[in-house]
């Protein structure tokens, strides 16, 4: 193991990782004091912890963080899988459809090597890329074959992946450089969806704006309905969003202007259908 | 950090013995300089200051802190769409009529939650300065949306890790998608297939983040309020 190689695959993901070990030679110093009571074997469990302190003014323990981590990188596998796939087979009209997402598929194939660097470099092990189906069992049976279920599947992707990021969010309260890569990576998403949407509108295959109103989803499929139930909350922290202070925001306008989040069970029902 | 010629100023006028400026002159010599902001931090480093400088509104401590932050930021951006929607550019589409008053409703909401939220910590209603501004011009109204709404991402994404309560930051997270959808929006209304471009997106893929001094910084051309940031958070 070379301590050195590791902190320098860190630094390129966490620029401050020395100001956070104190600085480089301390944290040499204080490695090379641990190493030398610990015995070989123990040393990855110790280099574990020491990074743990690091970045974790969070309350997770490392292993959640891990878990996290490994969480988001499978909802990335299945987006990359899905646009790497799509954007050679699927009668994507050439131009700026085409352009957009070749721009889409490359960001998510970006999230899914720094993903899996973050994990690697808290000690853990990054989930393997998973088998797809992207029909979903069947239920878009036409994803690569027809532009508007390609579209469909990819504005329900991107949806559901802002709120997974949102949903995990007060798990990393506190959590440095980590939790400021997540929001770093769910506003890309978020980009994402609004143009999908967009899209969708221009070829007239829904209804849709680049925000979520309601708990609409603009798809003529009540199979992605769960990504959008909740959307339609207009309440937030206690406070009633709707016509808020007098002043004129309707019950639509007050769902939109708040993106709402999905717990884990919730996301992992939603794309189970599209693992293998 | 080199001192502003303005604040050399002061320190010989403290040198020579006047007790004190008048608010009104501190207020000039600090609106002066370029950053505000960074001028008022090296003040507060200098111990031959005036003990009590007016410093403008402080935005507080904590999570409180960031909330007003947050607040400030808001308060710009509903009052720049409200004046976009009161006097539309030339040209404005009804779609685009539609959805920019959409993004102010949704800017107004933002603003009245946080209002809600800080109660009685809340700062006072902002002055804003637009005159750089052409509301009959696409290009400059656009251009500054542009600008306003990365601005907002790269701020909710900088000062996610400042706050310490989950309920905020999840609220902050709700906000702030929204927020990146406004400027995809705006983006792709400018230049078609810019939502996430290499100008705002690095090479792994994620989007921006800024400190609040960062963004307070850019924000402060369209800010006439002097805002004193120095007692947030800043890890």
């Amino acid at each position: 193991m070379n301590f050195n190689n590791i902190i320098g695959e860190i630094e390129k993901v966490d620029p401050e990782v020395y100001d956070r070990l104190d600085t480089r030679r301390s944290a040499m110093k204080s490695f090379a004091n641990l190493s030398g009571k610990l015995a070989l074997a123990a040393v990855p469990l110790a280099l574990g912890s020491m990074f743990k302190k690091a970045y974790a003014g969070t309350t997770s323990t490392n292993e959640t963080i891990v878990e996290i981590l490994n969480y988001a990188l499978t909802l990335e596998h299945l987006e990359y899988g899905f646009y790497l796939k799509g954007f050679m087979e699927a009668p994507i009209p050439a131009g700026p459809a085409k352009m957009a997402i070749q721009t889409i598929r490359d960001h998510e194939g970006q999230h899914v090597a720094f993903l899996r660097t973050a994990i690697t470099s808290l000690m853990g092990t990054p989930v393997p890329v998973p088998e797809f189906d992207f029909t979903a069992k069947g239920t878009f049976p036409t994803v690569f074959s027809n532009f508007a279920t390609f579209l469909a599947v990819a504005q329900t992707f991107e949806d559901t992946g802002v709120r997974a990021y949102k949903g995990r969010a007060a798990e990393l309260v506190k959590g440095g450089a980590l939790l400021e890569a997540a929001l770093k990576i769910h506003s890309v998403e978020a980009r994402h969806a609004a143009h999908i949407r967009q899209i969708r509108k221009a070829y007239g295959y829904g209804d849709v704006k680049p925000w979520i109103t309601g708990k609409n989803s603009g798809i003529g499929s009540a199979a992605v309905q769960a990504s959008y139930d909740g959307e339609e909350n207009t309440k937030q922290a206690g406070i009633e969003i709707t016509n808020i202070n007098g002043m004129m925001v309707s019950a639509d306008a007050a769902s939109e202007a708040f993106d709402e989040g999905l717990s884990k069970a919730q996301v992992l029902a939603i794309v189970a259908p599209f693992f293998k | 950090m080199p001192k502003s010629s303005s604040e050399k100023e002061m320190m010989v006028a403290n040198e020579n013995n006047i007790a004190q400026l008048s608010r009104r002159k501190f207020l000039g010599y600090a609106g002066a300089t370029t950053g505000l902001l960074v001028g008022l931090s090296a003040c507060k480093k200098d111990p031959k200051m005036p003990t009590n400088p007016k410093k403008g509104v402080d935005l507080g401590s904590g999570d409180f802190g960031i909330l007003n932050y947050a607040y400030a930021l808001e308060q710009l951006e509903a009052a720049f769409y409200i004046k976009v929607i009161m006097s539309k550019y030339s040209g404005m589409t009804a779609l685009e009529t539609a959805f920019l008053t959409d993004i102010r409703d949704h800017e107004v909401a933002h603003r009245e939650f946080f209002k809600n939220a800080l109660g009685s910590k809340a700062i006072p209603a902002l002055e804003v300065d637009f005159s750089t501004i052409n509301f009959g011009s696409r290009d400059s109204v656009l251009g500054t949306a542009k600008a306003f709404e990365d601005l907002g991402v790269s701020a909710y994404n900088g000062a996610g890790k400042l706050i310490t309560d989950p309920t905020y930051l999840v609220l902050a997270g709700k906000i702030v998608s929204v927020e990146a959808r406004h400027a995809a929006y705006i983006r792709d209304l400018i230049s078609p297939g810019s939502f996430a471009d290499s100008t705002v997106i690095d090479a792994n893929g994620l989007d921006k983040s800024r400190t609040p001094m960062e963004v307070l910084a850019i924000a402060g051309t369209y800010i006439k309020t002097k805002i004193d940031a120095s007692n947030l958070p800043t890890s």
